[in-house]
């Protein structure tokens, strides 16, 4: 995940950059206001820990693997745009000292990994807790099905910036097909990392968790034992349904004619001005097989991961308004 | 805590780059790969040039070159995704050993890989010649939020702290005949991990509480730690101007 430099073109950086900068910097104003002080040293644990973890490579099939990516877990701890800022310094800090990801990947490493992962995360979780009975239970399985549907939504993410940002002729639909369906193994371990890290901490401290201070004593008690099978199944049914959205669009994609339009896409674009190919290289057109379909597939992802993040985003906005019925400094 | 703060890139020289104050290195390095970042591949002399300057630094801060070849291996995996790029791309193909190559999929492929250890290479040097307590002043100097520079600093305070508290404990269930290498085994893992996070918050609250009755306001006091002097922003220039006025020709020229 922690993608090289030149792995997207100049103008996708700059633009994921900015978003990036943008909601960083949101998070980091509002976090002035909402940041008790006793969570600057819980915000920096959680992040040695993500740091830590993201180091630990697990194989996932056909010889890849795949590391925890920590984001949807720090937002239902630190709450979202915490929880943001908290992998985003992570992300930040492989860059510079352990030279994972590069410096002018910022942008969009950030985004995938940390925005993405944290506000997508905390909208998932917010849905499964609805879902879910009101109990401790029901948060470690939210939070496990929260951070297995974030890995997926970063790497929808991922092959949507490829769409506006590739620098290699290969379609959208191929990409998208390939980071998906590896994420959704990754998903599977992420997910029930999350949800077992998710269990012990709710044992020992349910007051650190941003996410479970709705619960009362009696629903915290309330502990129906939720077994890793449990887990894995329930994760595999998340993988499934984000699977079959993906393949609906991709199934039905005419290779021929995938092969005819990139041959006119970039017969097209050949004829192209010096200076364009200098920032803008290949702005888009390259990346696009069958241009209707990949708009298709782009839009839904984009929808789904835009509705998301926004929920994620409008959450974290609302709950950072004091609350009437909570004494402060708890 | 003994073993001082030194980490696993940081090589342990005195060279100009390892005395150059960090905020100078950081911005020198982002902006020489924004520079690369922004070249347009076909300008093969240009990546040459990179390189050139690259190995340049690299003695000059006596770093080993297998030392840096071994750190390269992290994006190994882009690579391989690189090298399929030709063979699955689509445009005018090329014949190569009786094999049909996309001519986009390999000028996509030497983009990636030129861009992808060049921007790695300038990475491993920042991280060989700086401490990381260093590179996180610099950030602060850098108008780095303070907020961000703060959770960085415990999150840097406490890496090795758990690191190696979770790999002791890793150590004592293999040594009791439990290997758990499987994603139905991690619930012990995740158990003695949840039992470290706690332990570790109650400690850093700890610390942090004794920080805070010590004068702590968010803000590390600044002990004499050297402030970058002009002299070491014109040194820090010297690289990004180089890589800027490479890119730059080399926009123009293709």
């Amino acid at each position: 995940m922690h993608a090289p430099d030149g792995f997207l073109n100049a103008g996708t950086a700059v633009a994921t950059g900015a978003v990036s900068l943008g909601v960083i910097g949101t998070a980091v104003h509002q976090s002035k206001a909402t940041l008790k002080e006793k969570q600057v040293p819980l915000a920096g644990i959680v992040a040695a820990f993500i740091f830590a973890a993201q180091m630990f490579n697990f194989p996932v099939a056909a010889g890849t693997t795949g590391h925890l990516l920590g984001g949807a877990l720090a937002a239902i701890l630190l709450g979202p745009s915490i929880g943001a800022i908290v992998v985003t310094i992570v992300v930040v800090v492989q860059a510079l000292a352990f030279a994972d990801g590069g410096l002018t990947a910022l942008g969009y490493n950030v985004l995938n990994m940390a925005i993405v992962t944290a506000f997508g995360g905390w909208a998932l979780y917010r849905l499964f807790r609805r879902i879910l009975p009101n109990t401790a239970a029901g948060v470690v399985a939210a939070t496990g099905l929260a951070g297995g549907g974030s890995v997926i939504l970063s790497s929808m993410a991922f092959s949507l910036e490829w769409l506006f940002g590739a620098t290699a002729p290969i379609p959208f639909d191929t990409v998208l097909g390939a980071m998906v369906g590896v994420h959704l193994f990754i998903g599977i371990g992420e997910g029930v990392i999350s949800g077992l890290a998710m269990g012990a901490i709710l044992v020992a401290r349910p007051d650190l968790i941003y996410g479970a201070r709705d619960l009362d004593r009696a629903q915290m008690r309330d502990r129906t034992p939720i077994g890793a099978r449990t887990l894995v199944i329930s994760g595999i049914l998340v993988a499934l349904v984000f699977g079959t959205v993906v393949s609906q669009f991709a199934a039905d994609s005419p290779d021929g004619l995938e092969r005819v339009a990139a041959d006119t896409g970039i017969a097209a674009n050949a004829q192209d001005h010096t200076l364009d190919r200098f920032v803008f290289a290949d702005y888009a057109t390259s990346g696009i097989g069958n241009e209707a379909l990949s708009l298709a597939i782009a839009g839904a992802a984009g929808v789904l991961i835009t509705l998301l993040v926004g929920f994620g985003l409008f959450a974290a906005v609302r709950g950072s308004r004091p609350r009437r019925d909570q004494p402060s400094g708890v | 805590m003994g073993a001082g703060h030194a980490h696993a890139l940081y090589v342990h020289e005195h060279t100009l780059l390892h005395h150059l104050a960090p905020e100078a290195k950081l911005a020198a390095a982002f902006l020489f790969v924004v520079a690369v970042a922004i070249s347009p591949p076909q300008a093969i002399w240009a990546f040459v040039a990179f390189a050139a300057a690259i190995v340049l630094l690299v003695r000059l801060a006596r770093v080993r070159f297998r030392f840096v070849a071994g750190r390269l291996l992290v994006i190994v995996p882009f690579v391989l995704f690189a090298v399929f790029i030709p063979f699955i791309g689509s445009g005018e193909q090329v014949e190569v050993l009786g094999i049909s190559l996309s001519v986009d999929g390999l000028w996509s492929m030497w983009n990636i890989i030129a861009k992808a250890s060049i921007g790695a290479t300038i990475s491993i040097l920042l991280a060989a010649t700086t401490e990381i307590p260093d590179i996180v002043r610099g950030m602060g100097r850098l108008k780095v939020p303070a907020v961000l520079v703060s959770i960085a600093t415990f999150m840097i305070r406490y890496l090795e702290v758990i690191a190696g508290e979770l790999g002791r404990m890793r150590v004592a269930m293999t040594a009791r005949g439990y290997d758990p290498r499987w994603l139905w085994q991690a619930k012990p893992i995740a158990a003695s991990a949840g039992a470290l996070f706690i332990r570790s918050y109650e400690r850093g609250e700890r610390v942090y509480d004794a920080m805070l009755a010590r004068g702590y306001t968010g803000a590390m006091p600044d002990l004499g730690h050297r402030r970058a002097t002009r002299r070491d922003w014109a040194i820090g220039a010297a690289l990004p101007l180089f890589g800027l006025a490479v890119a730059l020709a080399a926009g123009v020229l293709t």
